[in-house]
């Protein structure tokens, strides 16, 4: 009987270990190959980058001789206005849907959900021509009011569920206290949700900073380019120098990856919470 | 088990209601769900010399029948319902097996082999894309150099290039990388299945593998019902990127990668020398909405009321 569940076991960690090596390869060469000179990408792709292989001219084409530091600020910016207002405008609806009854509420609160199972790119055609008449094409205030449209159904609908699971107590007391309803929501309704923040931030940044769509339609100039667009077109451009093609994969790559390492025990918490709700 | 403590006479208005909610409302209205219905709108318009003029539902007629658009669409229909079935067929059984693995109470790892599994998924679509197209270039040879260690070096194909295979290819990556979302989600369903039930079934002399298919499964139906149409929704949507950014707006090889986000790209946007149809476009794209909203109702009124008459 032990040595099955043994023999058993080790068979489970050999498929989980075969599968996580096929999740990291592809990343792991990527990233490698970035540190290497042209000759050793080609000569010894699987090699690490030392000695004679290591070259740091890919990210130097990268940095210094690119606009990627400009297509990283505009996609900080976009990810972070968005990522704001979305917290903020979502914690609040959900506030109002949770806490008070009024007439319509229902309504309003499945419509405001909406969203989550229609995409907001079917809209597209109508959505820039809007974007035109309203004189922000190729800016990046245009893709924030996108971006937070399109988070605002599934952080109303985390922010409400949640909000609904906590106890009315704190917030009666609140009002005996005479606590106006705006300092009820600031003092003790954004700390209250404050454990759901991260998953809801994670949840909403990701499509956000990844997003291809939106920025090649929206907002495609020069100015406003976002690093997922940006990546996208300079690796047309310079498909033969192979060190500066991997370098802005690398780049790209790492900001998530940072957030990911900070926040994954956030995330796969939000995840398997919202699953076993749903 | 709402406000029962409220008094039902006439009160002032509560305008704190209004400014919490309004922000969202209104962004929400104006940037999400103004242009999806404008959009079904301008699909029943077409542009002539005086602007536009209304013709009821002539553009799906042509979209589904005029040689030009119907072969355009039936091909990134049938494409998208491969990818579809290829994703339902791969990467959901992946998953679900590799959820299974990862619940198993006395594995231990399960929280590092959790996050490497669910990394790829964050990626942005166009550096999977990217780094997919490099490993299996025929210029670079990383992959027909593994394939020549394994003995199968005479496999290897351009396979992105080729017409049969290039489907099937981007169909794979797009697995590679979003296998992490039903993984979690049955991952989840799993953990939350009572262990007394589990243990009973143990005592009834059931091994692991019969209580996966006899307890277990039965009792995280509702979350392979949500995969479901996760996928669906995805597969219709979500495709452009990956294909965009690997074969480009053209759908290469000759269409046979072409989904219903490609081939709207094309129709709103014009490509080479066809000129963008805003009205096509629309077209398009309400085809599209009403594609989801079958899915949508189908998932909501079907598996998900069986589902719950199967839990009761």
């Amino acid at each position: 009987m032990l040595i099955t569940q043994r023999l058993s076991s080790a068979g489970i960690h050999a498929v989980l270990i075969a599968y996580s090596l096929l999740a990291l390869f592809p990343l792991a060469l990527i990233v490698i190959n970035s540190f290497k000179s042209k000759k050793a990408i080609f000569r010894d792709p699987t090699g690490l980058p030392l000695g004679d292989n290591f070259s740091s001219k890919g990210y130097d084409s990268v940095l210094n001789n690119s606009d990627f530091p400009l297509y990283f600020g505009n996609s900080l910016t976009v990810t972070c206005v968005s990522l704001v207002l979305i917290l903020l405008l979502g914690a609040m609806a959900a506030h109002a849907l949770s806490e008070y009854r009024f007439p319509g509420d229902s309504l309003i609160g499945l419509y405001l959900i909406l969203g989550i199972m229609v995409p907001i790119r079917l809209g597209t055609v109508a959505l820039l021509q809007l974007i035109v008449d309203l004189g922000l094409a190729n800016t990046l205030t245009a893709l924030i009011l996108v971006y937070t449209a399109q988070g605002l159904p599934i952080a109303i609908f985390i922010f409400t569920e949640f909000l609904r699971s906590v106890s009315k107590e704190i917030k009666d007391s609140a009002r005996i206290d005479g606590l106006s309803e705006y300092r009820i929501f600031f003092e003790v309704v954004i700390p209250l949700v404050r454990p759901v923040i991260a998953t809801v931030a994670v949840f909403s940044m990701i499509p956000i900073w990844n997003d291809l769509w939106f920025p090649l339609i929206l907002s495609p100039g020069e100015e406003t380019r976002t690093v997922t667009l940006g990546v996208q077109q300079f690796i047309g451009q310079y498909t033969v120098n192979w060190g500066a093609v991997l370098a802005a994969l690398s780049v790209a790559i790492l900001p998530v990856l940072v957030m990911y390492i900070i926040f994954s025990k956030q995330l796969i918490r939000g995840i398997t919470a919202g699953a076993v709700k749903g | 088990m709402a406000n029962t403590e409220r008094p039902t006479h006439r009160r002032p208005i509560r305008w704190y209601i209004l400014v919490f909610l309004a922000p969202a409302t209104l962004i929400y209205t104006i940037f999400a769900i103004y242009p999806i219905l404008e959009s079904l709108r301008l699909s029943l318009f077409q542009a002539n010399e005086n602007g536009a003029t209304f013709e009821g539902l002539a553009n799906y007629a042509r979209l589904i029948q005029e040689p030009y658009w119907a072969e355009q669409f039936w091909n990134a229909f049938k494409n998208n319902v491969l990818l579809f079935l290829m994703h339902m067929l791969i990467q959901n059984p992946i998953a679900l097996a590799l959820a299974a693995l990862l619940s198993v109470p006395t594995l231990k790892g399960a929280a590092v082999y959790r996050t490497i599994l669910f990394l790829p998924t964050l990626l942005s679509v166009v550096v999977v894309g990217f780094i997919w197209q490099l490993i299996l270039s025929p210029l670079w040879g990383v992959t027909p150099a593994f394939m020549n260690f394994l003995g199968v070096g005479s496999f290897f194909k351009p396979w992105l290039g080729l017409e049969s295979s290039a489907l099937v290819t981007v169909t794979l990556i797009s697995i590679w990388q979003y296998v992490g979302i039903p993984l979690m989600l049955f991952y989840a369903a799993l953990l939350n299945v009572p262990e007394e039930t589990i243990e009973a079934a143990r005592i009834d002399g059931l091994n692991g593998w019969w209580i996966f298919w006899k307890v277990k499964l039965p009792l995280i139906l509702p979350s392979l019902g949500l995969v479901g149409i996760l996928t669906y929704i995805g597969n219709f949507t979500a495709s452009f990127d990956l294909i965009y950014s690997i074969q480009g707006g053209l759908a290469g090889p000759d269409y046979s990668t072409d989904v219903m986000g490609t081939f709207l790209f094309r129709t709103f946007f014009g490509f080479q020398a066809q000129l963008g149809d805003v009205y096509m476009g629309a077209t398009v794209a309400s085809a599209l909405f009403f594609i989801i909203l079958i899915g949508v109702a189908l998932y909501l009124f079907g598996v998900q009321r069986r589902l719950q008459r199967y839990e009761s």
